[in-house]
């Protein structure tokens, strides 16, 4: 419990402390200072896998994608800055927000007990799907609509992101160009670190089957070890008019899309699995769509194409 | 038996504390960033290096183990890239330090 | 007071903190991290849900924690979309 306290006290400093900063650069440190504590949290919760997703993409890629913006916009002009708000709006903004976590308050003190809950039907369906972790159980087939409706919205930011391409850059190289690193302590993480990363990330993967892991925390591992070759300019990424990287981002909601329908062909309802060939199933469209979902979220990070650099 | 290997964990792990601690200690009170990160390097080698130790009697067997060891070594290897970024990068923003 | 109940108030606190910040400051990119200290606080407050129906062995309702983690990769790719909204804005106010 003292635990419990201490982490609570030092993630709503550390979180009030990243509010308050006077420039971005400490206010994105504190950010991902602020993830990590928060995977602490998830695991005091007894939800690992969140935890392990919370530390990969909302510290991880979050963060790095957050300091990339910090160090753009630092060598661009900026926009006039708007006027903040003057002190008697400051404070009326300020008891609105204490009202409203008050009665966010009140209903986390007033939830019902005893808690209703579905661990049980949950536990009760799991052996059909001849999985042991509950989390992907439910992600994968219980609520699979969810999350092929959540790689369908990661697909749909990768072609926002990329709808922002200015004028005469579309089909270019994505992100701005980073300065190469031929040797040094970041060419030597670039270099050494992806073989041990994507052998890291296939073991969370196959282990999520069982135990605290699956695709999203393989995905963003993943993500990460293409990212880090980029940003040493080792790499350069594919421009986006490639037809395979469109293919790739685009495979994992196809596949898992046409097992949802031939699931409501062979079974009568959308995304049902027949009986045995569940985990075969969910194998395939957990591989390929961590293969999607990684190079989407590499591409999220990455960002717009920049110039008109044509190949 | 157990008790001896308790003591061992406790032991170490106190250990392993106090190295964060005089690492935390720099990181505040040391006046150029290269001292801080001379500090932050000894808390993560061997302040990190002291709690796996003393984790290692109480992992689940020998795949736990060697799991341990390797979030270390991942922890090494990217402090020992990091150290150096930072310290250049301090170099290159003020002069002399 | 249980531990849920402690998380899920500081949810509580985060919600309030975020929102504040996302209102007050003017920067795009800190009002974008404030969103993403809002989001946070809403996760942590689902997740004092979870831990609560404990049971049937497991250590906390499945259902709200795969939901949990959908909503941090939504989060995300709001968050990616968002930051590639605002350099391109920046870059169109350079060139202006």
């Amino acid at each position: 419990m003292i635990a419990d306290l201490l982490l609570v006290a030092a993630m709503l400093i550390v979180a009030l402390a990243s509010m308050l900063a006077r420039q971005a650069f400490t206010a994105v440190a504190l950010f991902i200072a602020y993830g990590l504590l928060l995977t602490l949290a998830w695991v005091r919760l007894a939800a690992v896998d969140v935890a392990m997703t919370e530390a990969a993409i909302g510290a991880g890629l979050s963060g790095v994608l957050l300091l990339g913006a910090v160090r753009r916009l630092a060598t661009q002009a900026s926009p006039p800055p708007e006027q903040p708000p003057g002190p008697a709006m400051t404070l009326l903004i300020a008891l609105g927000c204490a009202a409203l976590a008050a009665a966010l308050g009140a209903v986390v003190l007033l939830l019902p007990n005893p808690a209703p809950s579905l661990a049980a039907p949950v536990a009760a369906n799991l052996p059909a799907t001849d999985l042991g972790n509950p989390v992907t159980g439910v992600l994968m087939s219980f609520r699979a609509l969810d999350t092929l409706l959540e790689s369908a919205v990661v697909l749909l930011a990768v072609v926002c992101v990329w709808a922002l391409t200015p004028e005469g850059g579309w089909g270019g190289v994505p992100g701005a160009a980073q300065p190469v690193q031929r040797d040094g302590p970041l060419a030597l993480l670039a270099r050494a670190l992806p073989p041990l990363g994507i052998v890291i990330a296939m073991h969370i993967l196959w282990v999520g089957a069982d135990a605290p892991g699956g695709k999203f925390q393989a995905a963003a591992i993943l993500a990460a070890m293409w990212l880090l070759p980029w940003m040493a300019g080792l790499v350069t990424p594919p421009p986006i008019a490639a037809r395979w990287l469109r293919w790739t981002i685009a495979i994992g909601p196809v596949v898992f899309i046409a097992i949802g329908l031939a699931g409501a062909v062979i079974e009568g309802a959308f995304l049902a699995y027949p009986p045995g060939w569940a985990k075969p199933l969910i194998l395939i469209i957990e591989f390929i769509l961590t293969a999607s979902i990684a190079v989407a979220l590499a591409l999220l990070v990455i960002g717009t194409p920049d110039t008109a650099q044509r190949r | 038996m157990t008790l001896l290997v308790d003591a061992f964990t406790i032991l170490a792990v106190l250990a392993g504390l106090v190295f964060f601690i005089a690492g935390t200690t720099g990181l505040l009170r040391f006046p150029d960033t290269a001292s801080r990160l001379h500090a932050l390097t000894k808390a993560d080698h061997l302040g990190l290096g002291l709690i796996v130790l003393g984790l290692l009697p109480r992992a689940a067997g020998i795949d736990g183990a060697l799991r341990l060891l390797a979030i270390w070594g991942l922890v090494l290897l990217s402090s020992a890239a990091v150290g150096p970024m930072i310290a250049r990068l301090a170099r290159l923003r003020r002069p002399g330090e | 007071m249980t531990s849920a109940t402690l998380f899920g108030l500081a949810g509580a606190a985060l919600v309030g903190i975020g929102l504040f910040g996302m209102l007050v400051r003017t920067d795009p990119l800190l009002r974008i991290l404030c969103f993403n200290l809002l989001g946070g606080g809403v996760f942590l407050v689902f997740g004092a849900v979870a831990r609560r129906g404990a049971g049937a062995g497991f250590g906390g309702d499945p259902v709200p924690q795969a939901i949990i983690l959908t909503g941090l990769v939504v989060a995300f790719a709001a968050t990616a979309l968002a930051v590639a909204l605002v350099l391109r804005l920046a870059s169109a106010e350079d060139k202006r």
